[in-house]
């Protein structure tokens, strides 16, 4: 990883960085032996077709799933065996896919929970509401009657409020029309500028090429491509992402 | 006039199965323990109470703090190490384990007990003081004061899990375990402290029973178990006003059957419990169950 360097990241350290991770779901091996490192006001995104581990990865760094083997390390510290809660409460905060939000609170609720084991930072729910102005009027609505696109917003909201350093977004653009995906990746900027570092996670491989400072591709548990998009050209992506040639992968993976 | 006395006294027992009910309505709405010992528990308020007042002579009164605070501490540390640990290995086990913590304290209590049933020594003003309306409706004060303790207590619930942080955490983590962790939630304990307000309610619940009549080491799972299953099933079950109303519902019942003849008093509830299961199987207050 220490090959690497991104524009104006200088000689920082990683602030998240994951080693060698292997993680199984009972029998099949999920993940076999990921790396990566994720530095300070970074969009790193990580793509992969169906099945190749993405979510499998974003859940283990946020500590839902125990590794096998490998080590992830946060701010210089070792945290493999830390339960889910307490990562959150160190800055570690994940947006799950589907959303997962409380269904039978309100909005506001909602938010309040995710504000609940807040860190000190700029994120509070008065500063979401600003992001997502509509939220205001509709702060007691229940989130089951919502639409996809606001409960993804309200899914994102809930994470910020606990104001995290490290925001993990595990597809964000999944079940939603790709005006509502492009609307809702429109507010990443204003949360980068906060001073979060973004890792997600996504499907739309175009998307994530638009926000992505640094990409990697993921194929059956493997890391096929590692670049940033200037690096990466479109065939290379496409080889990565499907698997076609093993040859084309390899070198790629040695260009990064 | 019979008929109206007996609705009247069904309504007021009605609270008394309300606060049998509303411990594990509780416990099983936030994370689906059905708590097979919460009879037992219930019993041994009862008796602590008993014990309490027997040996340091203190005004009744006064020991119903100190025995709810003692079964709230309890609850707490029992989720966190027998229950929690029956949760994790599947929701079957914790049935399992929830059944011998029953026999456990059954057999336990018969041991210090023995068998012989016991009411808590109260003065005698306060458990027999009635009023009459009319001439054939005679209503007891101590089943007024419990009708209005458990309104309060499902209020103060109500109001708890409303408004208050760990009300909130509470709903949250009975929704989604997970979700709540990612926000940085432990949801054990969480668990711990729902299982602490449940069995703060099962003290409220088994020293009113204790008042009211005289309790012995099977009352748990004989009386207070059943009940309190009787009046979720027909109230619904994670509605608060739904298990006072099934509560009320099953008092009633009880009461009009022991009105046509003086053994189908338990028939009564029964039958009301089965029509309830057959007719309306989420309960009068029902909504569907949230997965």
């Amino acid at each position: 990883m220490s090959e690497r360097n991104g524009p104006g990241l200088g000689a920082a350290a990683p602030l998240l960085e994951v080693r060698d991770l292997v993680v199984h779901h009972g029998q099949l091996k999920a993940l076999s032996g990921i790396s990566l490192a994720v530095y300070p006001g970074e969009v790193y995104a990580i793509i992969g077709a169906n099945g190749a581990g993405k979510s499998t990865l974003l859940r283990t760094i946020a500590g839902l799933h125990r590794p096998t083997d490998g080590t992830i390390t946060y701010e210089g510290r070792d945290v493999t065996g830390l339960r889910p809660e307490k990562r959150a409460n160190a800055g570690i905060v994940m947006v799950p896919e589907g959303r997962r939000l409380f269904p039978s609170l309100t909005l506001e609720e909602n938010l309040k929970v995710g504000a609940t084991y807040a860190r000190t930072g700029p994120w509070n729910i008065e500063a979401v509401f600003e992001l997502f102005p509509w939220m205001r009027d509709r702060r007691g609505q229940k989130t089951a009657q919502m639409s996809g696109g606001e409960q993804q917003s309200v899914a994102i909201g809930r994470a910020l409020v606990a104001n995290p350093q490290v925001l993990l977004l595990d597809e964000l653009s999944l079940g939603l029309a790709p005006v509502i995906v492009l609307r809702i990746y429109e507010m990443l900027p204003q949360i980068l500028n906060s001073g979060v570092t973004v890792l997600l996670v996504e499907q739309d491989v175009s998307q994530a090429l638009r926000v992505a400072t640094h990409l990697q591709c993921l194929l059956e548990g493997h890391t096929t491509l590692e670049g940033t998009p200037a690096q990466v050209t479109r065939d290379q992506v496409e080889a990565a992402y499907f698997g076609a040639t093993d040859a084309g992968a390899n070198r790629d993976g040695s260009a990064t | 006039m019979a008929w109206v006395n007996a609705v009247i006294q069904g309504v007021l027992i009605g609270g008394l199965y309300a606060l049998f009910a509303c411990g594990l309505s509780l416990l099983f709405g936030v994370m689906k323990v059905v708590n097979l010992a919460h009879g037992d528990l219930a019993t041994v308020a009862g008796y602590v109470g008993v014990g309490i007042v027997a040996a340091v002579h203190m005004p009744f009164l006064w020991s119903v703090p100190i025995v709810v605070l003692a079964m709230a501490v309890l609850g707490y540390v029992l989720q966190r190490t027998v229950i929690q640990a029956a949760l994790s290995r599947g929701e079957l086990t914790t049935l399992i384990v929830t059944f011998g913590l029953s026999i456990v304290i059954e057999n336990g209590l018969l041991q210090f007990f023995t068998s012989d049933s016991r009411g808590l020594a109260v003065g005698d003003s306060f458990t027999t003081a009635s009023f009459s309306i009319g001439s054939q409706i005679t209503i007891a004060w101590l089943d007024v004061y419990i009708f209005i303790l458990a309104v309060v207590v499902l209020l103060a619930l109500q109001y708890f899990l409303s408004g208050s942080k760990y009300g909130r955490l509470i709903r949250a983590v009975a929704d989604d375990r997970e979700a709540a962790q990612l926000s940085g939630a432990d949801y054990r304990h969480v668990f711990g402290i729902a299982a602490a307000i449940a069995f703060g309610t099962v003290a409220l619940a088994g020293m009113s029973y204790g008042l009211t009549t005289t309790i012995d080491p099977t009352s748990g799972t004989d009386t207070i178990l059943l009940f309190a299953f009787a009046a979720v099933v027909i109230g619904g079950l994670g509605s608060l006003w739904g298990t006072l109303i099934g509560g009320i519902v099953l008092g009633v019942a009880q009461q009009i059957g022991a009105q046509i003849n003086i053994s189908y008093e338990q028939l009564g509830g029964y039958v009301i419990f089965l029509l309830v299961l057959v007719v309306w199987p989420q309960g009068l207050t029902g909504r569907r169950a949230q997965t």
